[in-house]
């Protein structure tokens, strides 16, 4: 299997250059503007990949943008509308699942117009047939910023001069100001009144460019959700709420083990239940279509099905442990007269179990279809249900609605898929919700993983760093066997183990290894970083106790980003490091630098029961570049120490013989209020430059702040996680 | 089937239904009033908290017929029309919610702590059992003991 290795730290670029070479990129990038024919104003600017073609331009050099009327399709393009009734409306495509995108990109909107944040709805796009619609890997913020403040910015243009013209005063006198142009003498013009005249303005009177960071009012300004009324009343709709014509509840029968398979069902008893309208076979299971969900569940405890095991019956925990553990590359050699500080690291499987289960409604007809979903990858679920149900995906509309939660889990649409068949089978509409049950035992799961890591010191210096890794990926014919083609391509596309540059540890090298299996994974909030960093910085905190130095001193002499160690002194400062506590307590941090951003944690926690920790206090500190929302990017990083806690703790599932043991909140230990932090604080590190990622970025952090307070407190090395499992 | 009478957010339903129809079924399907949240249909993990006779139930554990002639109150009959419960204010100023799916449950849950006990302790606090899987769980506390001080200051 190849490995790779990184010469020594002379020779590689800073993460300092490496990470300002981006954000300097997209800051000099100009964004097309266009006009879309319409009777309000109404303007569109590409979003993804489009703007490349304007990068590295100089300003002056880029075409008027705003003259280019275009009267085709939006499909790839950020739409602004400007409504006579005074509403600014711009289509997502994007997903909401509590990160904030949508109060992030109403923040940027109502910023260039100068619109009140109530002013601007922020509806999520159906799904699109071309462009970037895809929601992950921490970027919406990054790829919406240019385009969102540029297309603000050019409606405020056109507003205020259509306001010029229509005062006959110059347009350098007017203001802007809550979602009104203001004129010599006070008068005012709502965006709305003016928005008519506005779209046939092509050539603008005042600058349409966004203002200077300087001049930020709102983009900064810790800011409330725009829907936290319609969630506190309870108004919000997710797709369990969606109200469709004579759509009917849907639930579906699973086999005991994972991917089991239906012999024969008697659906007789069934089918004479009160309330039970159909009964359809699908790869997944048996589906009873029902009046409610209480029909549907009786029915479906109705049916008598023989099942034939998956492809994993017989497979444990231990054997899935024990084929990871041999599936690790070896380390090779340390340099010559080191001392080693090693360790192997566990990780379990650990379901996503976002709040509000999987859930799809699907119309399908003889000639077209429509569902109702959240989905963070629009564009291939609408190909895939059209090629589920055998219709051309121009037949088929994607109605994205807000998740509730996510955590990668909704990259996936096996729901859709599935309400699509039965649609199909039935001849109605149906909503099709997964139980608790499903999505715990069926449903998708971050892999299980085993990690070998080896700090080699000499003369007090880290001069080798090497970490191997071997986790469970999905085999679609479950073959269940190692697959090393399948790792080799993945070593050369991916990110490899301990790539973090993070410290100067000398000669840096990793390998991957893995093994196949038929389960259902999935990527997991910050993917691969979640186990591999969270590992390392635990050997990071064992290799400073090797060499007797303070775990904070430590970090803030190896590693080579001031951004990092800037986060590491505010938690540090911030949460007192090293001040004294009590037998059985302790405290632990941990660094993290991924999506341009750099995050530190700070966690305190009683383990004087190791058996029943508490983690008392969580200080973290993160450098985005530029928070949009920081009180966003606090609740994002609430959310992760809360990832941290649990999964490292206390929340992961056990394999048995082929089948996941736990089935609900009841034994999928997620965090409870009496596990989380009596005391939460996040700073939000000064402004400078563009925004980068944010939604996944604590998790490694949290997560190894929480391992080494849990070490530090009970005398311990953790290994195996989650620890009380 | 059977039908069943009673007060739904402040009005007299009846509906019918099997009597062992769980209540949180009864408000989603068959009256439509979809803020109390499926997430387990157990009792475990409290998204459809709501309230009978001003106590906290987990409608998905509650049968119809034992609600008869009683008073059902879920999120939405929590504000007095526009003016807001001071819980669900509090949800606001802190800023609570993430993905708010788990948040009509806790919302309910703790204005019926409020209601049993008007400053709730830590202690009070760690012994709500709802699960918020975005981990709002800070901002919650925090929320609980800004509603406490404005209900009794
Ligand atoms: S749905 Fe009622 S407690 Fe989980
Ligand atoms: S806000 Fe998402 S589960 Fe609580």
């Amino acid at each position: 299997m190849d490995g790779f290795e990184t010469p020594t730290a002379g020779s590689r670029p800073s993460e300092e250059a490496a990470d300002a070479a981006p954000r300097t990129a997209l800051s000099r990038r100009r964004f097309m503007v266009y006009s879309l024919a319409a009777s309000t104003l109404t303007i569109a600017a590409p979003l993804g990949c489009d703007t490349s073609t304007a990068q590295g331009a100089t300003p002056s050099a880029a075409p008027a943008a705003s003259d280019v009327l275009v009267t085709g399709t939006d499909e790839e393009m950020l739409v602004l509308e400007v409504t006579a009734a005074n509403k600014v409306v711009v289509r997502l495509p994007r997903l909401e699942v509590g990160q904030g995108i949508t109060t992030a990109v109403a923040m940027m909107i109502a910023e260039e117009l100068d619109a009140r944040i109530a002013d601007v709805d922020i509806p999520l796009a159906d799904a699109r047939t071309r462009g970037n619609q895809y929601t992950g890997g921490s970027n919406s913020v990054s790829s919406l910023y240019g385009p969102a403040r540029a297309l603000a910015a050019t409606a405020r243009a056109r507003l205020v001069t259509a306001a010029a013209r229509r005062w006959r005063v110059p347009a350098w006198s007017l203001r802007t100001r809550d979602t009104m142009v203001i004129g010599p003498g006070g008068r005012t013009a709502t965006f709305g009144s003016l928005s008519a005249s506005a779209a046939t303005i092509r050539r603008t009177s005042v600058s349409s460019k966004p203002k200077p960071a300087a001049k930020h009012k709102v983009i900064g300004r810790p800011t409330t959700r725009i829907d936290a009324r319609a969630i506190v009343t309870g108004e919000a709709k997710y797709a369990g709420d969606v109200t469709v014509a004579g759509v009917k509840p849907t639930v579906v029968a699973r086999p005991p083990t994972i991917r089991g398979k239906v012999v024969s069902v008697d659906d007789r008893a069934a089918r004479a239940l009160p309330g039970v309208r159909a009964v359809v076979r699908i790869p997944g299971g048996v589906a009873v279509v029902a009046d409610s969900f209480h029909h549907a569940f009786e029915a479906r405890d109705a049916l008598k099905i023989k099942w034939a095991p998956g492809p994993l019956a017989g497979l444990s925990d231990a054997a899935v442990r024990s084929r990871l553990k041999a599936a690790v590359p070896r380390l090779g050699t340390p340099p010559s007269g080191s001392t080693q500080v090693q360790g192997e690291f566990e990780f379990a499987f650990v379901s996503h179990a976002p709040m509000e289960v999987l859930t799809a409604v699907a119309d399908v007809r003889a000639h077209k279809a429509e569902f109702w979903f959240s989905t963070q990858t629009p564009m291939e679920a609408r190909d895939a249900v059209a090629s589920a149900v055998g219709l051309p995906a121009s037949a088929v509309r994607v109605h994205v609605l807000r998740g509730g939660g996510s955590f990668g889990r909704r990259l996936n649409y096996d729901a859709a898929i599935e309400a699509a068949l039965i649609s199909k089978a039935a001849g109605r509409p149906v909503k099709l919700m997964w139980s608790r049950n499903d999505d715990i035992r069926h449903g998708r799961m971050r892999p299980a993983s085993h990690h070998r890591i080896r700090a080699s010191h000499k003369d007090g210096r880290v001069v080798a760093f090497t970490h191997s890794m071997a986790s469970v990926s999905e085999s679609s014919e479950g073959k269940g066997v190692v697959n090393q083609a399948a790792f080799r391509g993945r070593l050369s596309a991916g990110p490899a183990p301990s790539d973090s540059g993070l410290y100067n540890f000398g000669r840096i090298s990793g390998d991957w290894g893995g093994i196949e299996l038929a389960i259902p994974l999935g990527a997991w909030r910050s993917v691969d970083s979640g186990t591999m960093r969270t590992a390392e910085e635990i050997v990071v905190d064992e290799v400073a106790a090797s060499l007797g130095q303070d775990a904070v001193e430590f970090r803030r002499t190896t590693l080579r980003n001031k951004a990092v160690k800037a986060v590491l002194d505010k938690v540090a400062a911030a949460g007192q490091w090293g001040r004294s506590l009590p037998a059985g307590h302790a405290q632990g941090v941990a660094v993290h630098e991924e999506y341009g951003s750099c995050v530190a944690c700070l966690a305190e926690i009683d383990a004087t029961d190791p058996k029943n920790p508490r983690v008392t206090k969580v200080v973290m500190a993160a450098d985005v570049g530029r928070a949009v929302n920081p009180r966003g990017l606090e609740a994002q990083l609430m959310g992760t120490a809360i990832d941290g806690i649990s999964t490292v703790l206390q929340a992961g599932l056990h394999l048995d013989r082929g089948a996941v043991r736990e089935g609900s909140f009841a034994d999928f230990h997620w965090a409870r209020q009496r596990h989380a932090p009596l005391h939460f604080e996040a700073h939000v590190m000064p402004a400078k430059g563009d925004p980068g990622g944010a939604g996944e970025l604590g998790v490694p952090a949290a997560s190894g702040a929480v391992a080494n307070a849990y070490a530090r407190a009970t005398g311990t090395k953790p290994r195996r996680f989650p620890l009380n499992f | 089937m059977p039908s069943h009478s009673f007060t739904l957010n402040g009005k007299p339903v009846t509906v019918e239904a099997p009597a062992d129809m769980p209540l949180l079924w009864v408000l989603r399907d068959l009256l439509h009033v979809t803020g109390p949240k499926y997430g387990c249909g157990v009792g475990v993990c409290r998204a459809c908290t709501s309230h009978l006779d001003g106590e906290e139930i987990q409608p998905c554990v509650v049968k119809v017929e034992d609600c008869q002639d009683r008073k059902v109150t879920t999120i939405e009959g929590l504000a007095d029309g526009d003016t807001l419960h001071p819980v669900q204010q509090a949800w606001m100023d802190c800023d609570v919610s993430q993905c708010g799916f788990c948040q009509p449950g806790q919302i309910m849950a703790a204005a019926a702590l409020l209601k049993r006990t008007s400053h709730p302790t830590d202690a009070d606090i760690d012994r709500i059992e709802n699960v918020c899987r975005c981990g709002t769980y800070a901002r919650i506390r925090e929320a609980i003991n800004k509603a406490a001080s404005e209900i009794t200051p």
